[in-house]
């Protein structure tokens, strides 16, 4: 164990103390605030000081409590957008992948056409419908985001079944929910957890860019993207405000792509060197 | 081949079609609700209804789908209901502007991107490849506002080198243009070639795995050789899958670099539309920007099949 | 008479730093063939490519001296490695069709060894490829270098490669299992090919390849290999015919199939599985025509042929997997349906399949006691403790201690794996065991013992197998009747002993044949026998 501890390289090291300290503010962060998310106790654009440790927001609040405050919003929406995604694109790229037929090609051209149009503009197209609400964002994101799980799932669980093991518990009679829970899942697993990541900072850098044009999260609440747009106004006067809750976002996806790469590195073997 | 890329035409003009579809039905999750959208507060049962009979609401809605895709075809996208201007005046000088913006960007950072990814392959497991892989992770990870707003701080506010608006006009010079294109044009830059970098890296990396690739290495011929000779023509098609699928991000990535610079495109139009609820707005840029992804999406494909030396020389 | 190749203390080192190739000393004289023989993991392909100062995948020449002519590899540059390699020594794999660039035409990438090195001009380099062309029988000499790799089969791009690797007029080539790939029909001829350009050329040679028969026909001397290091080293005669080690004895008596006997007494019952002129299709092409055979209670029935005969593709019709289009399957007299996913559980469980590649026939992520305790669930409802007991006998039975019951799959090797497999499949009690080529991809000692095992549990437990092979020193060992395919087609049916014996039938006799023998003097033979001037 010890010998597989040390084979963890130190970016991954890095990303898994960002994602862990993310996780701990995701959980804890209001509780944690010296401020209220709301409060305002001070001038507007008030720079760092030892009682407010980055400044105060264009209101006159402290950017430190809303920052961890804010991720609860910022992270939960995403994880749960992305959880979401997952338990309808996988299920739903097993069952194509081992049907194969009729229900394969109807779920994979369904999938092609939703993919053929970038996700922004058919989540600003939802949105203009259905106008902006955390339920909306969240069930939009988890819809467009499942095509790419879905097709993911698919070609992992396509690569499994076709494998002789595979069919063993095929020819044996096995049910599909044994093909699905003891064949294929426990073998799809590592390409979908590197895949959870990646689909966890697209979804998060999704609604903190959504929240930044304005159709995100709305206030009252905080959240990341939606400080940025707030605070923007103030990088013309040279000040740093929109800067930290940016670095925020910055900082998560760079430590969740930190494990993202070591997890698909570890997975690549060497290649043998005889014959 | 031909036949090949016959097919793959008629398929982008399929998708086209169900891409079209999709939209329209996006857009239609609340129906009739654009009546009441304009009418608001003042909203009496008559207003309505006279109104929903002049947008042609009371049709049903494959009726009013084919009516939308014939104004389309003929250049007709309707009027905005905010301001009650034909769309497509609006929309088409907007777009032009997207496009420049688009261009500017990828003209700079698809060779940065190509020959980096090349050389970090060619190179791989030395220092180079792996500092510029983190560099590269990182900056994929960097959301477009962190690094406009970075841009905007350093060049601009303290050195005053660029303007932090992108205020473009009318009958500007092109050096105007580029001065004032060139911050966001950048921040694009720095998001794309990264993402382009691993991706044109990880295309030519599975060449260079290949049994031919070592073969030419045991014939002694040099480095540059096998790259240039052996490696590239059979990369050129995985590489040109990897440009489009980024100037398709491009294209969308503009929407967020528009809203920093205040940059007078489609995507931030979009997002005003969006924020209106201005229905024909919405559906018109949506459909633009859906079509352009296709089209370049199609024309990677052809190329990729145009490059492939088992469909060039069949049997 | 100075070497032309001469390697002393070569150490070559995995990625992983593991050892694959310790202190191994190499002499070639000019015009020499040097076998290089050994199992997979013998280290024997490291030690070719080293001969050229290559590493693959990422190994590293860690000691060691490699010199070519007076030329040291080591001590020099890259670019030293660089004028050496293709020039002076060159090299052949195993596969044409993933060594030749996809992108570019044959005839070029012949010639480009010969005008990169600068050893000739252009119009003479064209007439050295053409000249190898013809001395290679290659058809079409003049126009065979304009097509491009995909246009041309794997025997005729085997050919191509030698070609290529002649373009400089190399004073060593190195040849690494050149005709592994290919049927053995066309494995004669691109072995004689080889042969007579080594000798027209005075070419020297590092033979490499698991096949001790191929490299007596060609080698002037052989150097036997295990994990890396050297076991013996001799002329060809010695290693074949005295062999002083005891792991090169096994490999010759292997060889010899002297190791087991031929098939045995054993009793044979009614007719268990009767195929009734069945036809399948992939798509619209056909398959498999008219096949008709009948398999009786006990009897072990060969289906042999080269790749693309069919006999792997009747194996699924049987086991449902790919459905007839025409035709009947009766198992026990009853009639199958023609996919497996109509058929019931038991008659499912009564006809087990054995794969080639034990690798991926075991899920990575369950033990072998799951692996092998889950049909006694699925089939017979067995709870947990009996299930272990039985589990534990079914590892005896098949000669793996019983710890490994809580093993991985990946930490068997590969012999072991298909132990497993063979165990998985008796524990759903089946009457019909179909063995897909289960011996094709292990080395043969390991692969000879899992033949043993076959026959002895045919005696025990009364099993039918149906036996899928290329392989016909395995048929004669194994089979009481044989079943000889070609292109979807049976050509002939019989007793094994019939079938093997005069007068054969024209394209039996052909694959007969073309199987190698250790004999040095085979190839000669046989090459007169097939009439095909070289």
């Amino acid at each position: 164990m010890t010998a597989k501890l040390k084979a963890i390289p130190i970016s991954a090291w890095l990303g898994l103390a960002i994602v862990t300290l993310n996780l701990l503010v995701f959980i804890l962060g209001p509780i944690l605030a010296p401020y209220g998310q709301n409060e305002i106790v001070g001038a507007p654009f008030d720079p760092p000081s030892a009682q407010f440790w980055f400044g105060l927001d264009q209101n006159g609040r402290d950017m430190f409590s809303r920052l961890l405050a804010g991720a609860q919003m910022s992270i939960g929406v995403s994880l749960a957008a992305s959880l979401i995604s997952f338990s309808i694109g996988i299920p739903l790229g097993f069952i194509a992948a081992l049907f194969g037929g009729w229900v394969d090609t109807v779920l994979s051209r369904i999938v092609d056409t939703v993919m053929c149009i970038p996700v922004l503009i058919s989540a600003l197209v939802v949105l203009q419908a259905l106008g902006s609400s955390v339920p909306v964002l969240i069930f939009t994101i988890a819809l467009l985001d499942s095509t790419r799980v879905f097709r993911l799932a698919r070609v992992v669980a396509q690569g499994i079944s076709v494998l002789e093991y595979a069919e063993t518990a095929r020819l044996r009679g096995e049910s599909l929910f044994w093909l699905i829970t003891r064949e294929i899942l426990p073998n799809a697993l590592p390409p979908l957890i590197a895949e959870f990541g990646m689909r966890f900072c697209f979804t998060f850098l999704f609604v903190a860019g959504l929240s930044f044009l304005g159709l995100g999260i709305q206030p009252p609440f905080a959240d990341w993207g939606g400080m940025v747009k707030d605070n923007q106004q103030a990088i013309l006067y040279g000040l740093y405000a929109p800067l930290f809750p940016a670095a925020a976002i910055a900082l998560l996806t760079i430590g969740v792509n930190l494990v993202v790469d070591w997890l698909l590195n570890s997975g690549a073997a060497v290649q043998g060197a005889d014959r | 081949m031909i036949e090949l890329i016959l097919k793959r035409v008629a398929l982008g003009i399929l998708t086209l079609l169900l891409v079209s579809a999709l939209i329209f039905a996006g857009t239609q999750l609340l129906p009739g609700d654009v009546a009441s959208a304009i009418l608001g507060q003042n909203a009496t049962p008559q207003s309505l209804a006279a109104l929903r009979q002049d947008l042609g609401l009371d049709l049903p809605a494959w009726q009013r789908y084919l009516t939308w895709l014939q104004g389309f075809a003929t250049g007709d996208l309707g009027m905005s209901l905010a301001n009650r201007q034909p769309v497509a005046d609006l929309l088409w000088p907007r777009f032009g502007n997207t496009m420049a913006l688009a261009a500017y960007a990828a003209i700079v950072s698809v060779p940065i991107a190509v020959l980096l990814g090349l050389a970090a392959a060619v190179r791989r497991g030395g220092i180079f490849d792996r500092g510029i892989n983190i560099v590269a992770l990182a900056f994929v990870s960097l959301p477009e506002y962190f690094l406009g707003l970075l841009l905007i701080l350093f060049l601009s506010v303290q050195f005053n080198l660029l303007p932090s608006l992108a205020d473009t006009y009318a009958g500007m010079s092109f050096p105007d243009w580029l001065r004032a294109t060139t911050l966001p044009a950048l921040t694009l830059v720095l998001v794309t070639v990264a993402q382009m970098m691993r991706m044109t890296r990880t295309a030519v990396l599975s060449v260079m795995d290949q049994a031919y690739v070592e073969t030419a290495f045991l014939k002694g011929l040099r480095t540059k050789r096998v790259v240039l000779r052996h490696a590239l023509p059979n990369a050129a098609a995985p590489i040109v899958n990897v440009v489009a699928f980024n100037i398709a991000y491009l294209i969308t990535g503009v929407v967020l670099v528009e809203a920093i610079f205040n940059y007078n495109g489609l995507g931030r139009f979009m997002v005003d539309a969006v924020a209106k609820r201005d229905l024909p707005l919405v559906q018109a840029a949506a459909m633009v920007f859906g079509a352009a992804y296709v089209i370049l999406n199609s024309i990677a494909d052809i190329a990729a099949i145009a490059l492939n030396p088992r469909l060039r020389h069949p049997r | 008479m100075s070497n032309i190749l001469t390697i002393r203390g070569l150490k070559v080192a995995a990625p992983n730093g593991a050892i694959l190739v310790d202190g191994i000393d190499l002499d070639l004289a000019p015009g020499e063939v040097l076998g290089l023989i050994g199992e997979s993991g013998a280290g024997k392909s490291t030690i070719g490519l080293a001969a050229m100062g290559y590493g693959r995948g990422g190994c590293r020449i860690v000691g060691g001296s490699i010199t070519i002519g007076e030329t040291s590899l080591m001590d020099g540059s890259r670019a030293t490695r660089e004028k050496m390699r293709g020039a002076r020594i060159a090299y052949v794999a195993q596969s044409a069709a993933a060594a030749f660039n996809p992108a570019i035409r044959i005839g070029e990438q012949i010639v480009e060894g010969a005008l990169y090195h600068a050893k000739m001009t252009r119009p003479e380099a064209e007439a050295w490829k053409l000249e190898l062309l013809k001395t290679l029988q290659l058809p079409n000499p003049e126009t065979f270098g304009d097509r491009y790799p995909h246009q041309v089969s794997g025997g005729q791009l085997q050919r191509a490669m030698v070609a290529m690797a002649m373009s400089c007029r190399p004073h060593v080539l190195v040849l690494d299992e050149p005709t592994t790939a290919l049927d053995v029909t066309t494995q004669i001829e691109v072995l004689a090919l080889l042969r007579s350009l080594i000798q027209r050329y005075k070419t020297s040679a590092l033979y490499i390849t698991h096949d001790l028969a191929v490299v007596a026909q060609i080698a002037n001397r052989i150097m036997v290999l295990r994990h890396g290091k050297l076991v013996e080293e001799g002329t060809a005669e010695q290693v074949l015919e005295a062999p002083r080690e005891d792991y090169t004895r096994m490999l010759v008596a292997e060889r010899q199939g002297n190791l087991s006997n031929a098939v045995t007494d054993h009793p044979i019952g009614e007719v268990l599985l009767d195929v009734k002129a069945i036809d399948a299709y992939y798509g619209k092409t056909a398959v498999l025509e008219n096949i008709s055979c009948q398999l009786r209670r006990g009897e072990t029935l060969a289906v042999v042929g080269e790749s693309g005969s069919g006999k792997s593709t009747l194996a699924r019709c049987i086991a449902g997997l790919l459905p007839t289009s025409s035709g009947m399957i009766s198992f026990d007299k009853n009639r199958l349906e023609r996919s497996y996913k109509k058929r019931s559980k038991e008659e499912l469980r009564r006809i087990q399949l054995v794969y080639q590649l034990p690798d991926v026939a075991l899920n990575p992520r369950q033990t072998v006691g799951e692996i092998i305790g889950r049909p006694m669930k699925f089939y017979f409802g067995m709870h947990d403790v009996p299930r272990e007991k039985e589990v534990a006998r079914m590892l005896d039975l098949i000669g793996l201690p019983q710890e490994f019951a809580t093993r991985l799959p990946g930490a068997l090797s590969g012999g072991q794996k298909q132990r497993v497999c063979i165990a998985r499949a008796l524990a759903a009690k089946p009457d019909l065991i179909i063995c897909d080529e289960v011996t094709s991809a292990l080395d043969p000692l390991v692969a000879e013992e899992i033949l043993k095992l076959l026959k002895s549990l045919q005696s025990e437990l009364g099993l039918s197998y149906l036996f899928i092979t290329h392989d016909l020193g395995v048929v004669r060992r194994l089979a009481d009747r044989t079943l000889v395919m070609q292109r979807g087609k049976i050509v002939e049916q019989g007793a094994t002993a019939e079938i093997f014996q005069p007068p054969f039938h024209p394209y039996t006799e052909e694959l007969v044949i073309s199987v190698p023998e250790l004999r040095r003097d085979w190839l000669d033979d046989v090459l007169a026998k097939r009439k095909v001037a070289v």
